[in-house]
């Protein structure tokens, strides 16, 4: 294979007519470039919106009650209820697989009136009651100071974790914020901490929260045992989509509800919207890699084209050679490897064409800044590897129907003198 | 050498089939430098192409060498033309992007010889068709009889057992087909078995048997004295 006569004798047909060849070329380092860069561009689509989700735990779902809408057990319907702490418990309890669950409690909301004051200067802020690890499924990084801790919720501290945004808001540019206390609707929290969310998500707003101990808040604002709403999250191996029925069926169950009421517990699957867009994105690059493959093949079908006329050109040298002993299969050999090392050079022009073009589009972006939903287009090792294959497989396509027609060619026909 | 019993081949021309060789009976010898003559559609060229292996028989009995000639796949023919035959055609058929040694050394390479040993027979063959210094010249820079003698050593390079020459001077002016002639005269001497296809009545002169082929029948076959092409030279 590796036969430097062979080698010498494909780069003497190739540049014989070196203008065709580039033409030829051209079309297979088209569509590889197409392939590459819209690949590319769909990884980039998909880089920007995974950003958004940012690193929360996608396994998770939120879980919140409403009012019945079937009486059960000689309960009305349309009653009111609310999840209890011991909910935790028997969800530990009745369902396997649950990595965390978060009971929450909330103070405030969007357009809520002022409830934060410190000093002279007040806003109004998402002030939420909760477990230490609700930083596991709402990742924030803590830029001083600390997080909730379990000693903070077994001795009701008054405690409370701020974030960036409220920080700006409340304290002047130097002032130091831990230690010092906020007044949060009429009760005073100490200030332990501040933290800074990464993604995108929550946007602004999501700077502007604060964090205190469950136990703490239920006390302080009179909740008693209940819980507004819960974040759970699943286990990585189990998906939180199929333990979601069993989930709030062990609600019903507590709650008397009736079985069928579908209304009496909410719930927001973000496992399910995650993989929506997943497979959005997988529908994404099935496209790129068919409308990719479809422009290749058009490149293909011009070397295949290409070949068929190197063959014919060249019948009586086949004729020749074959009158001089030449095995057919060399004879192919000979015509599939120069289809292949044909299409396969010119794939790779068009896969640094296209890596060229994508790094010109990183570095624009780089410089201008991000942009909404687009972040650093990019094609792996594996698609360029697997690009190379489709290469090799085409270029080896291209060749089989020119070879065949090569050793089709009997030598007395080659030969005949005109 | 060469044996051949019988030999029929028909072409299909359309409906009606045209019987182009109708029972060849023929036997070469060793050392034998045999000129087949007839006018054209007498049927020489096909049986050329019979007895090089480029064509198939109907029916009747080939064997070349001892070796029986039936029924080859196109691997096995392509081997057996490699090691069995030498061809020398009209139009010389060299292939034109390679030079005069590479031309020479084309058979070796079918036959895996190392390269390096592939060009010093190269060169050597090149060196008795006295062309040693144009080994590096394409075809295109050679004059008729200068390639004619490049196919002359292409086809000895191999060492067949039999050379088989379609119309060797038919492309030549007769005083370079005298040459070529003289060289192939030469090769004879030596102990090579040579067939040569040719109308013209002064070449087949210059061999040893003249079989006349006639509407696909062997018509006459003689020992002739043989002219040495020497003297024109």
């Amino acid at each position: 294979m590796f036969n430097k006569d062979r080698w010498r004798e494909i780069i003497e047909v190739l540049t014989t007519n070196v203008w065709r060849t580039i033409f030829t070329a051209f079309g297979v380092c088209w569509g590889i470039f197409i392939l590459i860069v819209l690949l590319a561009a769909g990884k980039g689509l998909e880089n920007g919106i995974k950003q958004d989700f940012g690193d929360t735990a996608t396994n998770t779902m939120f879980m919140w009650t409403r009012a019945t809408t079937r009486s059960y057990e000689g309960l009305p319907k349309g009653r009111s209820f609310e999840f209890k702490i011991d909910d935790v418990q028997a969800l530990r309890d009745n369902v396997p697989n649950l990595r965390f669950i978060s009971p929450r409690n909330q103070l405030g909301g969007f357009g809520g009136n002022n409830n934060v004051v410190h000093g002279l200067r007040s806003g109004a802020y998402n002030v939420y009651g909760d477990y230490p690890e609700i930083i596991n499924q709402d990742p924030m990084s803590v830029t001083s100071g600390r997080f909730l801790n379990y000693n903070d919720i077994r001795e009701k501290r008054k405690v409370a974790i701020i974030g960036n945004g409220v920080k700006n808001d409340l304290y002047d540019k130097d002032e130091e914020a831990l230690g010092t206390y906020i007044k949060i609707q009429g009760v005073n929290f100490m200030v332990i901490g501040t933290y800074k969310k990464n993604n995108s998500g929550g946007g602004e707003e999501g700077q502007k929260e604060i964090f205190v101990p469950f136990t703490s808040f239920s006390q302080a604002f009179n909740r008693g045992e209940d819980v507004g709403w819960m974040a759970i999250t699943a286990n990585d191996g189990s998906s939180i989509s199929q333990l979601k029925d069993n989930i709030v069926d062990v609600m019903k169950k507590r709650h008397k509800v009736h079985p069928e009421d579908t209304r009496a517990v909410g719930y927001f699957d973000l496992f399910e919207q995650y993989n929506r867009v997943e497979s959005l994105f997988g529908a994404l690059k099935a496209v790129a890699y068919i409308v990719g493959i479809m422009v290749l093949l058009s490149g293909i079908i011009g070397v295949s084209n290409i070949m068929l006329i190197v063959v014919k050109e060249r019948t009586k040298e086949i004729g020749i050679r074959r009158a001089l002993g030449e095995q057919p299969w060399s004879i192919k050999k000979q015509i599939l490897m120069e289809s292949i090392f044909l299409t396969l050079i010119s794939g790779m022009v068009g896969i640094i064409f296209g890596s060229l073009v994508i790094f010109g589009i990183n570095s624009l972006l780089d410089s201008v800044g991000p942009v909404d939903m687009f972040m650093s287009p990019s094609v792996s090792v594996g698609v360029v590897t697997g690009a190379l294959t489709i290469l090799m497989v085409s270029g080896l396509l291209a060749g089989f129907i020119p070879a065949q027609s090569a050793i089709r060619v009997r030598p007395i026909e080659a030969l005949r003198n005109e | 050498m060469i044996e051949i019993k019988d030999l029929h081949k028909s072409y299909r021309m359309g409906t009606n089939s045209l019987h182009v060789l109708k029972g060849i009976n023929f036997k070469v010898e060793d050392g034998e430098l045999v000129a087949i003559m007839g006018s054209s559609g007498s049927g020489k060229s096909t049986l050329l192409n019979i007895l090089g292996m480029l064509d198939g028989a109907d029916s009747g009995e080939y064997t070349l060498d001892g070796v029986p000639i039936k029924n080859l796949s196109e691997t096995k023919a392509a081997q057996y033309r490699n090691k069995f035959l030498g061809f020398i055609f009209q139009s010389f058929n060299l292939i034109n992007y390679k030079s005069a040694a590479e031309n020479v050394a084309l058979p070796l390479y079918y036959q895996k010889v190392p390269r390096k040993e592939r060009q010093e027979k190269a060169m050597k063959y090149l060196e008795r068709v006295g062309l040693k210094p144009w080994a590096d010249h394409l075809p295109s820079e050679l004059s008729g009889g200068q390639k004619q003698r490049v196919a002359i050593a292409r086809a000895m390079a191999a060492e067949p057992k039999v050379l088989l020459a379609d119309e060797p001077t038919g492309a030549l002016d007769s005083k370079t087909s005298y040459e070529v002639m003289d060289l192939i005269q030469k090769i004879n001497d030596e102990g090579n078995t040579i067939l040569v296809v040719t109308h013209e009545e002064d070449i087949a002169h210059m061999c040893k048997r003249i079989v006349h082929l006639k509407d696909g029948v062997i018509v006459e076959d003689k020992k002739v004295e043989q002219v040495r092409a020497e003297q024109y030279v």
